[in-house]
C-alpha cells in the first residue's frame, strides 16, 4: 500500500506539472497547438492578449495568428527572433512575461514547448470544439469506442486490462442503466446464461426497463437546475415537477435528443405543439426567481437573462458564458453582443419578474380532461339553467321594485320587532341604501346589493338552482384545482427590450438595443432579414452546424459509464477546459450520435457493449502509476454513487423502495428544525407517510436553499445554478448520514426482517444470504470473523437491555414484524446496518 | 482543482496512516477520544504573507443593521430630519422599498456617545462595544453592490451575487486547512431569539459552492442534533456504535486489499472523524463547564441558542483550533418600528462582543483572532413610512462595520460618508477589499489565491482587483 501510494504520488506531481505522464512522449516529437500550446497561452497570456479587446495591453493578441506575427511576437521557424520567447524567457522583473503581479509563471516545460512550436513553424489549430467532429473510420464490425481506445492506449503502449467478473459486470449495468443492485436470483441467471448474447439480452432488458429514464434523468435534471422552489429569498414553492417526468418519459420512449433539445428551448413554438412539448418548454422558466419586497424589477429581468444565458450555454454548448454579462470573454471569442443577443431569443417569455410564480399549466391525463370536461359540462349546464332562473327573478324583481314607495321607504326587517336574522337585516340595510339612490343613479355593486337582497329575501324562489350552480363551480374548480399544473413558456408579442448592459450594470440603459443572433463565430445558416425565435437557437443548436451540442452530451454521457468525462471539464469545452486526450473518440461518439439521428439508447448500447466498457476497475500498480486518473481507459473505474442512488440502493435491499415512477415530489424524513432559517412564509417539514416516504431519491423535494441533508452529504447540488459536474466527496457528513438517519436506520430494521423471515435458519447461512442481497456475493471467511462476534455482542447487549432494542425497532414509520423476537431483530439490524454501510456497498465498480 | 484536491486527499491520507491509523487506531475506537492538535493541510503551503490571524470569528448582522443610529452620526441629518431628502442625492440611485416613493430625511433616532481613549463616536446603545472602544476600528465607508437580503448576504460572503461560488470560510479552510482534528473547519451558529419574523438565511451563505464539500460550512444547531444525524439511533449505546464503527472499517480494509482503491482509506478515516465527532461536538457546546463568572460576563444562559451564547461557544470553537466561525443573528431588517426593535437588537449583541473580545484577550487569542461584525447593507437616511411606525429602507452606498483582533488597529476609525450619511465618500470600502484585507491578515495574497473553475482563476475578491486595507493594520 505505502510503495503504491508513493508512486502514486509521484505521478500526480507530473499531473500537476500540467504535463500528463501519458503524454511526454507525444509532446517531444510534433507540437499541437490544441493539445500543447494553446493551454498554456490561454491560461497565462489571453487574459490581457487574448479576445478581448477591452482589457488587451500592448495591442497584442496571441489568439490569431497573423496578428501575433504583425506584432511580430515570433518569427515561425526562428526562436531566436520575436518578442514572445525573449520576454518569457526574461529573469528581469521589469521584462518577464507573465507578468509578476498575475502570479502566473511558466514552467521550464512549457517554455521549452513554446519554442518547439515556434521552431516547428508556430502553427495555429482553430480550437478543437468549433472545428466541426470528424467522424474516424471504423472497420466494419468493429465497435467505434474498442477501436478508438486501443488505438490510442498502442500509441501510449498500454495495455488493456482483462474482462470484469460477470457479477461485477451485472452490477455496474444495473447502477449504470437503471441505478437499482440486481437482486442475487437476476445475478446468478446472468452468471449461470451460457448463451453467447447473454449480455446483449440484458443490456436490452435494461434499456427497456422504465427505471432506465429515471437514471438517465437524474443528471439531466442537475444540468438545467430543475428544483421545487424559486431559489431566492423566500424560497417558495412553484409547480414544476411535471417537467421532471417529462424528462423521464423522454429518455424512457428514447425521444431522439435533437428533439428534446427543440422540445425544452422552444416547445411551446412548435407547429404541432402539444402538453408534451409544452411542459419540456418548461425548461425556460428553471431559473431562479424572487418575492422579496424592495426588489427591483428592472434588477430581476436582468438576473433572469443572464441567468438563461448562462443555462444554454452550459447545457447545450457546454461553454462558459457569465463572464460576457460584463465584459468580452477572456479566452473563447464570446462577446458580450454574443451575450446578450443569446438572451434575446428569450425576451417573448411571459411571466411575472418578480412575485409569485403562476400554477401553470394544467397537465393531465385523457382521462382526467374526460372528467375536466364532464364537469365543465356540468357547470355550464348549471349555469344556463341559474340564467334562466335569474331572468325570471328579474322580471319578477323589476316588478316587486316598481310597487315599492317612492318615499319613506322601508324594509320589513329593518323594523324593529322584526325577527329576521343579522345577515336579513344586512342585506336589507344595504338594499335599502341602494334603493335610495334613484335608478339611473345606481353603480354595479349598488344594483347587486338589491338583487342580493331581493333573491335572498323577499323572493326565495329557484334557490336550489343557484345553489347547484356553485356546486358545479366547486366541483369544476376543486377538481381543477387539485390537477397538476406546471409552470411552461408562454410566448407574447409584447417582448421586453433587451439591452447591452455596461459592465452588467442594471441601471445603465444606454446600451444598444438586441434582437436574438447565435454566436458569431460559430457557423449558422443565413436567415435574411427575419427577426429570429427560440425555435431558430433551438434547430440550430442541434444542427450540423453547431459543433458543440453532440460534443457536450457525449461527453457528459460518457461520465455516468466511466466516472469522468472523456474531456474532464463537462462545463467547459472552451479555451480553458481540456483537450480530450482522446479527441478523436469524442468526435467520433458526436458524429455517431448525430448520424444515428441523435439515439440515445444507440449510443447507450455502443458504450455498455463495448469491451472497453466492460473490463475490470481493479488496476495493476503499474497501471495505476502509468495513468491514476484513468484518463485512458485501459481499465474500467470504481467511484461512489450518487446521492440519490445511494439512498435507492439501501431502500431496495431492505424492501422498502416503492417504485413507482414520477407524481409531485415527496419529502423523507428529515431533521427537525433544519427549515428554521426559512422565512415568508415559516414553514414546517412534513414528511410523507406510506408510500410517499420511500420513493428513489431523485424524487425528494428540491428545496434549493436547504436541499434535503442527506442528499447534500452526498454532493447533490442545490439546482441554483445548472451543474455539469457533480463533486464526489468523502466526508464524514455521509458515515453519520448512512449511521444515523433513520431512512438508514429503518432500512437496516427492515432488512434485517427480511434476513429472519426470508432468509434460512442458521446464523452462518443467514450471513450468506444477508452478504447475497447487499453485495450479490458470499461473504469470505476474513469477513464472517468479523461480523459473527459482532452479531454475539449486539445479542448480547439487547438480551441484557430489550428496552433499548424495542427503541431501536420503533425508527421509521415502517410497522415491525411483531412475531419475531425483538431482540434478534435489533441485533441483526446492526448486521444489515453495517452491510449497508460499507463502501462497496456504496461503490460502483 | 479537481487535482489539488485528490492529491490533498492522498497526502492527508499518507498523514493518518503515519499516525497509526491501521494500528491502534481502530481498536482505540471505543475509547473516549481526546481533540488532538493535528493539523489538516490546507493547498497553500508556506504562506507568503506574515500569519497575523489564525482563525476568524465573523459576527453577521442579518437584515442591515442602521449605521446612521449605531455608528455613524451625522447632525446635518438630525438638522433636516423630516425635510425632502435633496434630489440631487438621490437621483438616478438604486432603492429597494422606496423607489418611487417621496424621500423624506430621518435624523438618527438615539444619542450617541464619545466611548475610550480613542473617543470614538457610538450609539448610546451600545455601551459594553463603547467599553473596548480602544480595541475596534470602525470602519465608516463601507459599500456593497446588492441591495436585496439575498444577493447581498451572497456577495459579503462569496463576493459574487450569482450563486454557486464558495463562501469565505470555505475558501479560508480550503487554502490553510484548520487545526481541529475532530471538529470542522468551518462552523456557523445563527442565534435563536424571539425576534419579530426575521429574513430567511440560505444555507448556500456558508456553501462550498465550487470547492470540495469538505470545506462547506457546518451549522451547529443549538437545539436538535447540534451536527446534523450527530446523535445515534434510538436503542444504540455509543459502546455499540463504535463495534459498528470498527466493523465497517474492518471489512472496508479487507475489501481495500482485494482492490487497491485508494479512496478506501478516505472513508476509513471519515467514519473514524464521524465518530469522533459524536463524542466532541456535544462536549463543545456543552456550557457547563465553564464558570459562572464567563457565562454572566457574556450575559448568557447556557443552551439558550442566543447570541451571547454563541460567542461564547465561538470562543470555545477557537480555543479547539476551528478556522473559521461565522455567528448570524437576524432581525436587524428595519423597515418599520426602527425606534423600538434596534435597541432590543442592540442589547443582544452588544454584552456579548465586549465580554469576546475581553475574553479572549485574557486567554491571549485576541492577537491572533479577526473579529469581523457587519450586515450586508446599510440603511436609508430617508425614512420609510410605508410599513408601519417609521424605519428605514435598505442601503448599499454606504454601511458601518467594524474588526478587531489579529493585528487591526483598534481605537481607530477608517472612512466616512458625506454629510448625510448616503454615500462612503472617505477611503471608500468594497466588499472585495473587505475579503482581501482578511485573507491578508490570514497569510494569504487574494489575487495569488484562486482556483480553476469554468476556465477562470476565480478568486474570492474577484476580478476587478481589491485593496488591503493597510491603513486600519498595525
Amino acid at each position: 500500500m505505502i510503495s503504491s501510494a508513493a508512486s502514486f504520488r509521484i505521478s500526480l506531481l507530473c499531473v500537476v506539472a500540467a504535463l500528463p505522464v501519458v503524454n511526454q512522449t507525444a509532446a517531444e516529437e510534433q507540437v499541437q497547438f490544441n493539445r500543447d500550446i494553446r493551454p498554456i497561452l490561454s491560461d497565462n497570456c489571453f487574459f490581457c492578449h487574448g479576445p478581448d479587446a477591452n482589457h488587451r495591453q500592448a495591442d497584442l493578441r496571441l489568439d490569431l495568428r497573423e496578428e501575433a506575427i504583425a506584432a511580430n511576437a515570433f518569427v515561425p521557424g526562428k526562436p531566436g527572433e520575436g518578442t514572445l520567447l525573449e520576454r518569457i524567457m526574461s529573469d528581469d522583473p521589469e521584462q518577464i512575461m507573465p507578468p509578476p503581479d498575475s502570479h502566473k509563471k511558466l514552467t521550464p516545460a512549457q517554455k521549452k514547448t513554446l519554442q518547439q512550436w515556434i521552431a516547428q513553424g508556430a502553427e495555429y489549430q482553430q480550437h478543437w470544439s468549433f472545428e466541426p467532429p470528424v467522424k474516424a473510420e471504423i472497420p466494419a464490425g468493429e465497435n467505434g469506442i474498442d477501436f478508438l481506445v486501443q488505438q490510442r492506449l498502442q500509441e501510449l503502449g498500454l495495455k488493456p486490462s482483462p474482462e470484469a467478473d460477470r457479477r461485477t459486470l451485472v452490477r455496474r449495468l444495473y447502477n449504470d442503466l437503471i441505478g437499482l443492485p440486481p437482486t442475487p436470483e437476476q445475478v446468478n441467471a446472468f452468471i449461470n446464461d451460457g448463451s453467447e448474447d447473454a449480455y446483449e439480452k440484458l443490456v436490452d432488458s435494461l434499456l427497456a426497463n422504465p427505471h432506465y429514464g429515471e437514471r438517465m434523468g437524474q443528471w439531466w435534471l442537475d444540468l438545467v437546475r430543475f428544483a421545487d422552489t424559486i431559489g431566492y429569498h423566500s424560497d417558495n414553492p412553484r409547480n414544476v415537477w411535471p417537467y421532471r417526468d417529462y424528462v423521464i418519459e423522454s429518455f424512457n420512449e428514447n425521444k431522439p435528443f435533437d428533439q428534446f433539445t427543440i422540445e425544452q428551448i422552444a416547445g411551446d413554438l412548435l407547429p404541432e405543439a402539444n402538453q408534451e412539448t409544452r411542459v419540456g418548454s418548461g425548461f425556460n422558466r428553471l431559473l431562479l426567481s424572487t418575492e422579496e419586497g424592495g426588489a427591483q424589477p428592472k434588477d430581476y429581468e436582468a438576473r433572469m437573462l443572464t441567468d438563461r444565458v448562462r443555462a444554454v450555454g452550459t447545457v447545450w454548448l457546454g461553454m462558459t458564458t457569465g463572464c460576457c454579462q460584463c465584459h468580452d470573454h477572456k479566452f473563447d471569442p464570446f462577446t458580450m453582443r454574443d451575450f446578450y443577443s443569446l438572451g434575446a431569443f428569450f425576451a417573448d417569455i411571459q411571466e411575472p419578474i418578480l412575485g409569485k410564480r403562476e400554477a401553470g399549466m394544467l397537465v393531465i391525463t385523457a382521462e382526467q380532461e374526460a372528467e375536466l370536461a364532464r364537469r365543465d359540462a356540468e357547470l355550464k349546464a348549471a349555469q344556463k339553467l341559474a340564467n334562466e332562473a335569474g331572468a325570471v327573478l328579474d322580471k319578477a324583481q323589476a316588478e316587486w321594485e316598481a310597487s315599492l314607495p317612492s318615499e319613506g321607504l322601508s324594509l320589513p326587517e329593518l323594523a324593529e320587532d322584526s325577527k329576521a336574522s343579522k345577515n336579513e337585516k344586512d342585506l336589507a340595510k344595504a338594499a335599502l341604501d341602494a334603493l335610495s339612490k334613484p335608478a339611473d343613479q345606481r353603480d354595479q355593486k349598488l344594483k347587486s346589493a338589491i338583487q342580493e337582497y331581493y333573491r335572498a329575501v323577499v323572493n326565495r324562489e329557484h334557490q336550489e338552482t343557484f345553489a347547484a350552480l356553485k356546486k358545479a363551480e366547486q366541483e369544476k374548480t376543486g377538481y381543477e384545482n387539485s390537477l397538476p399544473h406546471c409552470i411552461v413558456s408562454i410566448s407574447t408579442n409584447n417582448k421586453r427590450t433587451v439591452r447591452i448592459l455596461p459592465r452588467g450594470n442594471w441601471m445603465d440603459e444606454s446600451g444598444e438595443v438586441m434582437q436574438p443572433a447565435l454566436p458569431h463565430f460559430l457557423p449558422q445558416p443565413e436567415f435574411g432579414e427575419r427577426e429570429l425565435t427560440r425555435l431558430d437557437l433551438a434547430n440550430w443548436l442541434v444542427s450540423r452546424d453547431n459543433p458543440l451540442t453532440a460534443r457536450a452530451y457525449m461527453n457528459r454521457l460518457w461520465k455516468q459509464f466511466f466516472g469522468t468525462g472523456l474531456s474532464k471539464v463537462l462545463d467547459d469545452l472552451g479555451a480553458q477546459g481540456e483537450t480530450p486526450p482522446n479527441a478523436p473518440l469524442l468526435d467520433w461518439l458526436a458524429c455517431e450520435l448525430m448520424d444515428s439521428g441523435w439515439d440515445v439508447k444507440h449510443m447507450v448500447r455502443l458504450i455498455v457493449t463495448s469491451k472497453t466498457y466492460q473490463q475490470t476497475s481493479v488496476a495493476t500498480p503499474a497501471l495505476l502509476a502509468a495513468d491514476p486518473y484513468n484518463r485512458e481507459h485501459a481499465r474500467q473505474s470504481a467511484f461512489r454513487m450518487d446521492a440519490e442512488l445511494v439512498r435507492d440502493y439501501a431502500l431496495s435491499v431492505s424492501g422498502l423502495l416503492v417504485l413507482n415512477i414520477g407524481g409531485p415530489s415527496v419529502k423523507p424524513y428529515q431533521p427537525g428544525g433544519y427549515w428554521e432559517n426559512l422565512n415568508f412564509p415559516r414553514r414546517e417539514y412534513d414528511a410523507d407517510k406510506g408510500e410517499s416516504q420511500y420513493r428513489r431519491g431523485l424524487y425528494t423535494w428540491w428545496q434549493r436553499t436547504f436541499l434535503h441533508p442527506s442528499l447534500m452529504a452526498f454532493d447533490a447540488p442545490s439546482r441554483e445554478e445548472c451543474c455539469a459536474e457533480r463533486n464526489r466527496s468523502n466526508i464524514p457528513q455521509q458515515a453519520l448520514v448512512l449511521l444515523n438517519d433513520p431512512t438508514y436506520v429503518e432500512a437496516a430494521r427492515k432488512f434485517a426482517e427480511r434476513i429472519l423471515t426470508e432468509g434460512p435458519k442458521s446464523t452462518e447461512e443467514r450471513l450468506r444470504w444477508a452478504w447475497q442481497q447487499a453485495l450479490q456475493r458470499d461473504p469470505d471467511a476474513e469477513e464472517l470473523k468479523v461480523i459473527e462476534p459482532l452479531l454475539a455482542q449486539h445479542l448480547q447487549v439487547y438480551r441484557e437491555d430489550p428496552q433499548a432494542a424495542e427503541s431501536l425497532l420503533k425508527t421509521g414509520l415502517a410497522p415491525r414484524n411483531t412475531e419475531l423476537d425483538p431482540v434478534e431483530l435489533a441485533a441483526w439490524s446492526h448486521v444489515a446496518r453495517v452491510l449497508l454501510n460499507l463502501h462497496e456497498t456504496i461503490t460502483r465498480s | 482543482m479537481q487535482l489539488l484536491s485528490t492529491s490533498l486527499n492522498r497526502r492527508q491520507v499518507l498523514a493518518r496512516t503515519k499516525q497509526g491509523l491501521y494500528g491502534v487506531a481502530l481498536a482505540s475506537l471505543l475509547q473516549q477520544s481526546q481533540p488532538q492538535a493535528a493539523p489538516t493541510a490546507g493547498v497553500i503551503g508556506n504562506l507568503p504573507l506574515p500569519v497575523r490571524a489564525k482563525r476568524v470569528i465573523w459576527m453577521t448582522m442579518a437584515g442591515g443593521p442602521s449605521h446612521l443610529e449605531l455608528f455613524d452620526r451625522k447632525q446635518k441629518l438630525a438638522d433636516m430630519s423630516g425635510q425632502p431628502m435633496p434630489a440631487s442625492v438621490t437621483q438616478g440611485q438604486q432603492l429597494a422599498q422606496l423607489q418611487g416613493q417621496k424621500l423624506f430625511c430621518l435624523g438618527p433616532q438615539f444619542g450617541f456617545k464619545k466611548y475610550g481613549e480613542s473617543g470614538m463616536e457610538m450609539s448610546d446603545l451600545l455601551p459594553h462595544l463603547g467599553s473596548v472602544a480602544d480595541d475596534i476600528c470602525l470602519v465608516r465607508s463601507m459599500t456593497t453592490e446588492a441591495i436585496n437580503h439575498d444577493p447581498a448576504h451572497m456577495f459579503m460572503n462569496t463576493g459574487s451575487q450569482i450563486a454557486g461560488r464558495p463562501s469565505m470560510g470555505s475558501w479560508v479552510t480550503y487554502g490553510l486547512g484548520s487545526e481541529a482534528e475532530d471538529l470542522p473547519g468551518f462552523v456557523v451558529l445563527v442565534s435563536t431569539g424571539k425576534g419579530r419574523s426575521p429574513q430567511p438565511i440560505a444555507a448556500r451563505q456558508w456553501s462550498s459552492g465550487f470547492l470540495p464539500s469538505r470545506y462547506q460550512g457546518v451549522q451547529l444547531r443549538s437545539s436538535g442534533d447540534p451536527v446534523l444525524y450527530l446523535s445515534n439511533p434510538p436503542g444504540v449505546s455509543h459502546a455499540q456504535q463504535g463495534m459498528d464503527v470498527t466493523a465497517i472499517s474492518q471489512l472496508n480494509r479487507q475489501q481495500e486489499r482485494s482492490t487497491q482503491d485508494p479512496e478506501i482509506a478516505t472513508r476509513i478515516a471519515q467514519y473514524e472523524m464521524a465518530f469522533q465527532m459524536q463524542t466532541s461536538v456535544p462536549n463543545l457546546m456543552d456550557l457547563s463547564g465553564e464558570d459562572a463568572l464567563t457565562i454572566s460576563r457574556y450575559g448568557c444562559e447556557p443552551g439558550d441558542g442566543s447570541f451571547a451564547s454563541n460567542c461564547l461557544l465561538a470562543r470555545r470553537l477557537a480555543q479547539q483550533g476551528v478556522r473559521f466561525i461565522q455567528l448570524y443573528h437576524r432581525d436587524w431588517d428595519h423597515h418599520s418600528l426602527l425606534r423600538e426593535e434596534l435597541p432590543l437588537r442592540a442589547r443582544e449583541v452588544d454584552q456579548a462582543c465586549a465580554a469576546l473580545i475581553n475574553d479572549l484577550k485574557h486567554l491571549g487569542m485576541f492577537e491572533d483572532t479577526l473579529l469581523v461584525w457587519s450586515g450586508e447593507f446599510g440603511r436609508t437616511p430617508m425614512s420609510q413610512g410605508n410599513k408601519g411606525p417609521i424605519g428605514r429602507d435598505h442601503h448599499n452606498k454606504s454601511m458601518s462595520m467594524w474588526l478587531a483582533g489579529a493585528g487591526v488597529k483598534g481605537g481607530t476609525v477608517y472612512g466616512g460618508t458625506d454629510e448625510l450619511g448616503y454615500s462612503a465618500v472617505e477611503n471608500v470600502c468594497t466588499v472585495h477589499d473587505l475579503h482581501a484585507t482578511m485573507l491578508h491578515q490570514l497569510g494569504i495574497q487574494h489575487d495569488a489565491f484562486s482556483v480553476k473553475f469554468q476556465g477562470l482563476d476565480a478568486k474570492l475578491t474577484g476580478v476587478e482587483g481589491a485593496r488591503v486595507l493597510h491603513e486600519i493594520l498595525s
